[in-house]
């Protein structure tokens, strides 16, 4: 049966995909484009199916080639792994469907290469989200770093630059993590993270204990651009091609934020990393200080897909402050917003590249009001995804941050309030910006040195983007309203039967 | 409450759909502007009938209930037709039709472009309004709410000039912020009750005992809604606001957007905190306070304005206030003057403001030192604008004069003569800014070529006419459409706890 071995199957998909996509594509290009879908589709197929049977008999334990943890490498799927399974190759899919023109416009005869690491990419990160073990964890995580890199260096001109900067980054963040699993594996003799979990619960804490852990989310930390480690996001997101961002961008630092929740709230005793190392804390104020800084930086860019980068830093600041509240309202609220963010930003970025493709830049100056008759349906989505990201209902940004506001009242903790409030008004002022400039006529104090242009402004023909990029753009977007709308459901089945109990 | 009285049904969010569903049925007739209006007339039709159709039960005593979805853990997105929500859904969908009318004559004759933008945002509005009405919890509400300020945002901008942009992003800052202080304290509201459902006579009763957390979330409420119900200082937005076109001005910012906020406060007050809590920390205070200064003032900076929209405008804010007072005073009759007004108000006003149209249609005026004489050329329009504005001036037998009078007493039974005092104060500066457009339209002579007469199109005048008999129908029989006086009575009762058992029994809160 497919269910109970479903955990295996995900990201040998992805992995054999990315294998096949190389070897296929010397024969013919467009091969490779079509492996990466049929690779992903039945990453999907095999994602629903592990769904469906962890939410009918209960987690799936996969002992890899027959060794029993904590020898051997466990996969584990649990309703929320299996769900993030299904959204990660869910997005997968779309991402790759939709990179058919993109790749093709934005790094020509590169396809090959990048279609077969964005497979390698989602293969690690699959198994980050389902690995029960904390080495395995690193190899994952190498996986999918080391073709994060090369993904990101096919970009434009400056992409090596940026690629090389998130490399050094991300491997100085892959060391750190490594150095504290060293930590935990002293202390504790095991690296099976469930098998972690119970000598934690009886032993002692002790200083190399609390090391590990603050190595470990200082590692993770790194890789999911929490302030102030986020130096390395904006640019590789910038340099990058909008296919490679659209998938690096909602899911890579998504799974880091995943794997800093296991880590902190199921591997440790949440009492422990709340209370005796408050470590909670450091991550809840680094994501406070960093939403209303990214924000601010967000708000002073030209580029779209640099501000949707500095938006981003911001994003992950929410997931991090919703783990910093360390009670089952932050955790739902961060577990929540790891998958709208996912969706908004997937979206978003899908945007950036069709305008890309169809007028030539993603430069918020130059946008005009054509570009809502232009290509009407792609602005519609971007206008459901900003009005998300804003958090106002009954889209599904809305949700996630007021269980987070919800949670930091509940702990009377004001400044958290302010900031998930001040952050929201901030959203609105660099989307609303864009917004204007899509929908409405420029203001009159521009038109007089434009006047040269005014007659092409006039009637804009309509030039929406090629099917292949808008249907997984509108598929996005309406998914940004049903999360929105079902939110309660996705809670009550996949959420809170997760809630730690030490919560 | 027993359960007998309630009862459920899709109507009422059939009500709230209706206009929805005429969103893409607008959009996608754009090219055929006869048929684009005739979805969005028999999206209205339809609407008010069913709410019309929900009033039998109401004045029964019985409440529809409807819940859509269960669309945050512990809080349903439920719509509930109690007395006040379906009073509130009248006067919206009733008005709707005729500005409906009126706008299909305004754009057509302003020649206003994007006029399909216009009319699906207009849709929206209304959907977001009427939900506002049902809500029958605190998220519903703010869900509706946050809706109606962005579908408002489109219309503010209608015009694309310079002053349309700074004005909708005024309005924005101004919603937006609101709209977020409104999600904390609706939040902080949850988890002290543990529900948010609206209560008569208030969720949080008997819950808080702390008097700063009762007053931190009462001014966050009140800054919440008191954006839109245009108490100062959070009134700015309001009078810039009015660069939209008029009928948005007439129907928005005079029925809908500022009424939802007027509508959250009573909800605020009557269904959240309830008089006793209200009392027992003084937040009644706070609130008479800052009603009475906007009431002054307003009237006070209407007294200087020369465009007619403006001064408008500024008589919007104090009439608001009018209402929000009347929630202050705590008394029975000054809830039933407050709710009483909100219906009121809003037929006189869109009686103004569609007047205010006309006049910038027909003759491409809006200051009012350009109105000598103009009552001989439109004196159907004219006449019904001296009836809306002696009316808001408080002047038998218009329906002005009913609510005022209702408020005056409910100051006197809460024993607030300062606010009697400010009522009738304030009756005298509508009058004193009113008074001059009266006269320089019937007793100044114009220019010789204005003189002739020159009435708007129908489309608009009928409907003009239609407001100004209205308002002074309402003013003779306040019950003669919808049973506006008995819905309101009910809402009040619900409010303060009177039932027949305690009057008879003696035993009056």
């Amino acid at each position: 049966m497919i269910g109970a071995e479903a955990p295996v199957f995900i990201p040998l998909a992805f992995l054999v995909s990315a294998m096949l996509a190389l070897l296929l594509g010397v024969i013919s290009r467009p091969l490779a484009y079509v492996t990466a879908i049929v690779g992903s589709a039945a990453a999907l197929f095999f994602s629903v199916r592990g769904l469906q049977a962890v939410l009918a008999d209960g987690p799936i334990s996969y002992h890899l080639a027959g060794w029993m943890p904590p020898l051997g490498i466990e996969l584990y799927l649990d309703p929320l792994a299996g769900f993030f399974c299904v959204l990660l190759s869910g997005i997968t899919l779309l991402v790759m469907v939709y990179g058919r023109h993109s790749v093709q416009h934005e790094t020509p005869r590169k396809e090959v290469p990048f279609y077969s690491l964005a497979m390698f990419l989602v293969g690690g990160l699959s198994g980050m989200v389902m690995t029960g073990d904390l080495f395995n964890l690193y190899v994952f995580l190498e996986i999918g770093a080391l073709s994060g890199y090369g993904l990101v260096a096919i970009g434009d001109k400056r992409a090596p630059v940026s690629a090389f900067r998130y490399l050094t980054l991300g491997t100085l963040g892959a060391a750190f993590f490594l150095l504290g699993v060293a930590f935990i594996f002293i202390s504790t003799g095991t690296l099976n993270m469930a098998d972690i979990a119970r000598v934690l619960l009886v032993s002692q804490p002790t200083t190399p204990i609390m090391l590990g852990m603050a190595l470990i989310v200082v590692g993770v930390g790194l890789k999911m651009a929490l302030f102030p480690m986020h130096a390395w996001l904006p640019d590789a997101y910038t340099h990058a091609s909008s296919t490679a961002t659209a998938l690096i961008a909602p899911i890579g630092t998504k799974v880091a934020a995943y794997i800093l929740l296991r880590v902190l709230f199921f591997m440790a005793d949440p009492e422990y990393v709340r209370h005796d190392i408050h470590l909670t804390d450091v991550v809840g104020y680094l994501g406070a200080v960093g939403i209303i800084w990214a924000s601010v930086m967000a708000i002073t860019q030209k580029e779209m897909k640099r501000m949707l980068a500095y938006s981003s830093v911001a994003q992950v600041g929410y997931i991090a402050l919703g783990i910093g509240l360390a009670s089952p309202l932050g955790f739902i609220g961060a577990v929540l917003h790891v998958i709208n963010h996912a969706f908004m930003k997937a979206c978003l970025f899908l945007v950036s590249g069709s305008f890309r493709l169809r007028l030539g830049h993603s430069s918020i100056p130059k946008l005009d009001h054509g570009v809502g008759r232009v290509l009407p349906w792609t602005s519609a989505a971007f206008s459901i995804a900003a009005i998300s990201m804003i958090g106002l209902p009954p889209t599904a940004g809305f949700f996630s941050k007021w269980y987070l506001a919800l949670g930091s009242i509940e702990q009377s903790n004001w400044v958290f309030v302010a900031v998930l409030l001040i952050s929201s008004l901030m959203n609105a002022v660099y989307f609303f910006r864009i917004l204007e400039r899509m929908y409405l006529k420029p203001r009159s104090a521009s038109d007089d040195g434009k006047e040269a242009e005014m007659p092409q402004q006039a009637a804009p023909a309509n030039n929406e983007a090629p099917g292949s990029m808008l249907v997984p753009t509108l598929v996005l977007a309406a998914g940004v309203l049903v999360l929105g709308i079902m939110n309660a459901w996705g809670i009550s089945h996949i959420i809170e039967p997760m809630i730690p109990e030490g919560l | 409450m027993t359960s007998d009285m309630v009862y459920t049904t899709p109507i009422p969010f059939l009500a709230i759909m209706v206009s929805l569903i005429a969103v893409p049925l607008i959009l996608l007739s754009r090219n055929r502007p006869n048929l684009r209006e005739g979805w969005t007339l028999a999206a209205a039709l339809v609407k008010f009938a069913l709410i019309l159709y929900l009033l039998p039960a109401a004045l029964q005593g019985r409440i529809a209930e409807f819940t859509i979805i269960e669309i945050a853990r512990g809080i349903d997105l439920q719509l509930r037709v109690d007395p006040m929500g379906i009073f509130f859904a009248l006067v919206a969908s009733s008005l709707w039709i005729l500005t409906s009318f009126y706008s299909i004559g305004y754009v057509r004759g302003a020649h206003e472009k994007k006029q399909t933008r216009y009319f699906a945002s207009f849709a929206v509005c209304l959907s977001a309004t009427i939900g506002i009405a049902f809500s029958a919890n605190l998220l519903t509400f703010l869900i509706f709410y946050e809706i109606l300020s962005l579908a408002t945002y489109p219309l503010v901008v209608h015009k694309e000039s310079d002053e349309a942009y700074r004005s909708g992003r005024m309005y924005l800052v101004y919603a937006l912020t609101a709209g977020v202080i409104l999600i904390a304290a609706v939040g902080w509201t949850y988890l002290l009750a543990g529900s948010a459902d609206f209560v008569p006579g208030g969720l949080l009763a008997g819950i808080i005992e702390d008097p700063g957390i009762a007053r931190a979330l009462f001014i966050m409420f009140m800054v919440g809604v008191g954006v839109k119900a245009g108490i100062m200082p959070l009134h700015s937005w309001l009078p810039r606001a009015m660069v939209a076109p008029t009928p948005v001005s007439a129907l928005l910012h005079a029925v809908a957007v500022v009424k939802s906020g007027v509508f959250g406060v009573i909800r605020i007050v009557g269904f959240v905190f309830g008089p006793d809590t209200m009392q027992a920390f003084d937040l009644n205070l706070i609130l008479a306070v800052f009603a009475g200064a906007t009431i002054i003032l307003a009237s006070l900076i209407a007294l200087r304005q020369d465009n007619l929209k403006a001064l408008l405008a500024y008589s919007t804010v104090g009439h608001l206030s009018y209402i929000v007072l009347g929630m202050a005073l705590l008394s029975p009759d000054g809830f039933l003057g407050g709710i009483m007004h909100l219906a009121n108000h809003a037929t006189m006003k869109i009686t103004l403001f569609f007047c205010a149209g006309a006049i910038y249609v027909n003759l491409h005026k809006t200051e009012i030192s350009e109105l000598d004489g103009i009552g001989r050329t439109m004196p159907w329009t004219m006449s019904m604008f001296a009836i809306g504005a002696l009316g808001l001036a408080g002047v038998p037998p218009i329906n002005g004069f009913v609510s005022k009078l209702f408020l005056c007493l409910g100051a006197l039974q809460a024993d607030q003569l300062i606010m009697l005092g400010i009522l009738l104060v304030s009756g005298l500066l509508n009058a004193a800014y009113f008074f001059p457009i009266i006269y320089r339209a019937f007793l100044r002579k114009g220019d010789s070529n204005a003189a002739r007469f020159k009435e708007a199109s129908l489309s608009m005048v009928v409907p003009i006419c239609i407001v100004g008999v209205l308002s002074v129908l309402l003013g003779f029989f306040p019950n003669l459409f919808f049973h506006f006086y008995d819905l309101a009575a009910a809402a009040v009762d619900g409010i303060t706890g009177i039932t027949s058992d305690n009057v008879l029994a003696g035993t009056l809160p």
